[in-house]
């Protein structure tokens, strides 16, 4: 019954209805405008929302990711330009059918699959969370260290990058988070002898720096891109083209669940294996693909909806992120004194209660902001980047300065916002970094735990890992990406079918 | 899998498609990559420090492994881009670095110093004025008017809404949130 009200409890609420819906509402903005990203918005927001409740600081977040992922279909329609990464594979096919001039068919379609997927992530977050949870009990300090690791693998190996690069980002990542006092030992690490790097570096201040700076100076290369008009006419579709498509918008959505799920990955992956899939699976579509297929926008949209509620699986039962974005709200819950981990689900299940409920209402208001307002959104849209870039870059530095009151965190931010310029430039992912820093703490903590209990014996430890069922799939599944990704694997591999390399591209 | 080849399908949008160019050394690549190794053999040493081999449990044994981490793979990354050709076409003056983006830059760290003296509200509004012309070349009465009311905007959003406190500096701030609290109970009474 308690369980009822706390999901109730933003629906009996008109403060937090309300800030579900503006923040809804401005993720689809932010989505749309290329330049400004979720991940940006919400790790800007974490800092605005800090002297908030827990409850409201919440519900906008949650609104703002729900609206923003969805928001980047539309540029990508219109324009061409995802206007936010969880839109590129929607942009093969959206484009070309905006091109023929059915952009209100397209941005129809895409609102009620993302809304459709919306719904099947937060109906399988709803069902399985608590099992994982219960589950979760029964990790075993290594096994928290053994996730870690193949979270930061897992985003390195499934972009289309070099596993290299993604791996040095991951530890990166783990490295900036180590700065600072150890919190068991109080030995400083990595500080220089410098006063301010005692406490350690503000997590914040990385975050805007990587999504907000890092993006806003890249996009002063495209200044002079000119917005293009399309012509938008009729936008809700009708039953039976939805219809026709729900077999593979489940399918799809499921790919958007379980890659959203795996801690790392989340809706910008999801897409893509998505569009992957339906490319596959469809034998005869009514257009090829990249011609404006609409397969090839129902599979995309619903996965990366699908990947948010997905996303929260790991955040909210083993304080592991799903993506980017969550991992930015984990540092939002701990800011406010919440401990994401299966403790959470013991203690405060109202809470997570709550974040479904604000799902929910977030997905309800994307569909009704996404079939309305289009007039409004192409004017939003056309503001010129010369104006909006000394924006974004005025909010990061309030909000990288609002949280602790210091400009050192601003030259931080400069700092990392300029290493993610270069890094992005060079093709390195930025995922990992944030990941990386969010889970530094619990990695460090659990791998001492963990042998610690085995009395420092590295041989112990091994054999504790491969008679336990969890530890050993865990590593083994570490393993297998390792060696997939390699050379090792390419050299295994070649060995057993003896054909030649085809990854020889141009 | 493949991508589309959008016209910023370089510039690392996402962790799905990280940017750079597959196949190819853009320029400052190769440097980028020695720095990184440079940075990453220092913070080993630098870990090492910490606790040494002392215990597997150790304050610096996470961080040891973490650093050596970085220093292998960012040694594969250097020899995997010096192996490359370079990339066709591009310069660092317009592709990796172009101008606008280092006088962003500069204004930025100006902004860090000038922001305690002479407080928010002046800093900003001559950061959003110079940005704007910069990168617009509008009007001086578009930009300032364009400026001026943002400024205005992200004050009250973020002053009163936020509650975020921002040095003051020599603006009246403070007064002036009073002033209009006055004139509001003022009103309700």
């Amino acid at each position: 019954m308690e369980m009822v009200w706390a999901f109730l409890t933003v629906f009996t609420q008109p403060q937090l209805l309300l800030l579900v819906g503006i923040g809804t509402f401005a993720g689809v903005y932010i989505g749309a405008i290329p330049g400004l990203s979720v991940t940006m918005a919400v790790s800007i927001l974490v800092s605005f929302t800090f002297s908030w409740d827990v409850y409201p600081a919440i519900s906008l977040m949650v609104g703002i990711f729900m609206g923003g992922v969805y928001g980047g279909s539309r540029t990508a329609i219109l324009l061409n330009i995802p206007g936010a990464p969880s839109a590129i594979a929607t942009a093969l096919d959206g484009y070309p059918m905006a091109q023929r001039g059915e952009a209100g068919q397209a941005i129809g379609m895409t609102t009620v699959m993302s809304f459709f997927g919306g719904f099947v992530g937060i109906a399988v977050l709803a069902a399985a969370a608590p099992f994982v949870s219960d589950f979760a009990l029964k990790f075993q300090p290594r096994d928290y260290m053994l996730l870690a690791v193949l979270g930061i693998l897992l985003v390195g190996s499934l972009s289309t990058g070099s596993l290299a690069k993604g791996i040095f980002a991951g530890a990166l990542g783990l490295a900036i988070g180590a700065v600072g006092r150890d919190p068991l030992t109080f030995t400083q690490r990595f500080t220089f002898d410098i006063t301010l790097l005692q406490g350690g570096i503000s997590f914040i201040a990385v975050m805007i720096g990587m999504f907000g700076v890092s993006e806003a100076l890249l996009q002063l290369h495209h200044l002079k891109a000119k917005p293009i008009r399309q012509k938008v006419g009729r936008i809700i579709p009708s039953w039976g083209v939805i219809r026709r498509y729900l077999p593979l918008s489940l399918q799809t959505s499921t790919i958007g669940v379980v890659i959203g799920a795996l801690p790392g990955t989340g809706g910008d992956i999801a897409a893509l294996m998505a569009y992957d899939h339906a490319k596959r699976i469809t034998k005869n579509p009514e257009r090829p693909f990249g011609e404006g297929a609409i397969e090839g926008l129902v599979a995309p949209e619903t996965a990366n909806n699908a990947a948010v509620g997905g996303a929260f699986i790991p955040m909210m039962t083993l304080g592991i992120p799903g993506d980017a974005v969550t991992a930015i709200m984990i540092g939002a819950l701990f800011i406010h004194g919440l401990n994401p981990g299966p403790m959470l689900m013991v203690d405060r299940p109202e809470m997570f209660w709550f974040i479904v409920g604000a799902l929910v209402m977030a997905n309800c208001f994307m569909l009704l902001f996404g079939l309305t307002g289009i007039r409004l959104f192409t004017k939003i849209v056309e503001t010129p980047r010369s104006v909006l870039i000394p924006l974004i870059l005025l909010l990061s530095i309030v909000g990288a300065y609002g949280v602790n009151n210091s400009i050192t965190d601003v030259y931080w931010m400069l700092g990392f916002g300029i290493l993610g310029y270069f890094m992005r430039l060079y093709g390195y992912p930025l995922g990992p970094v944030i990941l990386g820093v969010i889970l530094s703490r619990l990695l460090d903590e659990n791998w001492r735990r963990a042998i610690i209990s085995e009395r420092e014996d590295l041989g112990r430890f091994f054999e504790g890992i491969v008679t336990s069922p969890l530890s050993l799939c865990l590593f083994l599944a570490v393993i297998f990406i390792f060696v997939s990704q390699t050379p090792v694997g390419g050299w295994l591999k070649r060995r057993l079918d003896r054909t030649p390399d085809k990854e020889t591209r141009p | 899998m493949k991508l589309p080849e959008d016209h910023d399908a370089h510039e690392g949008r996402s962790d799905a498609t990280p940017g750079g160019i597959s196949g190819a050394r853009r320029p400052g690549e190769a440097i980028f990559a020695v720095l990184l190794l440079g940075a990453s053999l220092f913070l080993l040493w630098s870990a090492y420090g910490i606790s040494g081999f002392t215990a597997l449990s150790g304050a610096g044994a996470v961080p040891m492994a973490t650093t050596a981490i970085m220093v292998i793979t960012s040694a594969i990354v250097l020899i995997k881009t010096l192996r490359l050709p370079r990339a066709l076409g591009q310069r660092i003056a317009r592709d990796i670095l172009p101008p606008v983006v280092i006088v962003l830059v500069l204004m930025l760290v100006g902004y860090g110093i000038l922001l305690k003296p002479l407080g928010f509200l002046p800093t900003s509004a001559l950061f959003l004025v110079a940005a704007i012309k910069i990168l617009g070349q509008r009007s001086w009465a578009f930009t300032i008017a364009v400026s001026f009311f943002s400024l205005v905007l992200i004050w009250v959003v973020f002053r009163i809404v936020f509650t975020v406190l921002m040095p003051p500096g020599i603006f009246p701030e403070a007064e002036i949130v009073q002033f209009l609290r006055d004139l509001f109970s003022g009103r309700g009474a």
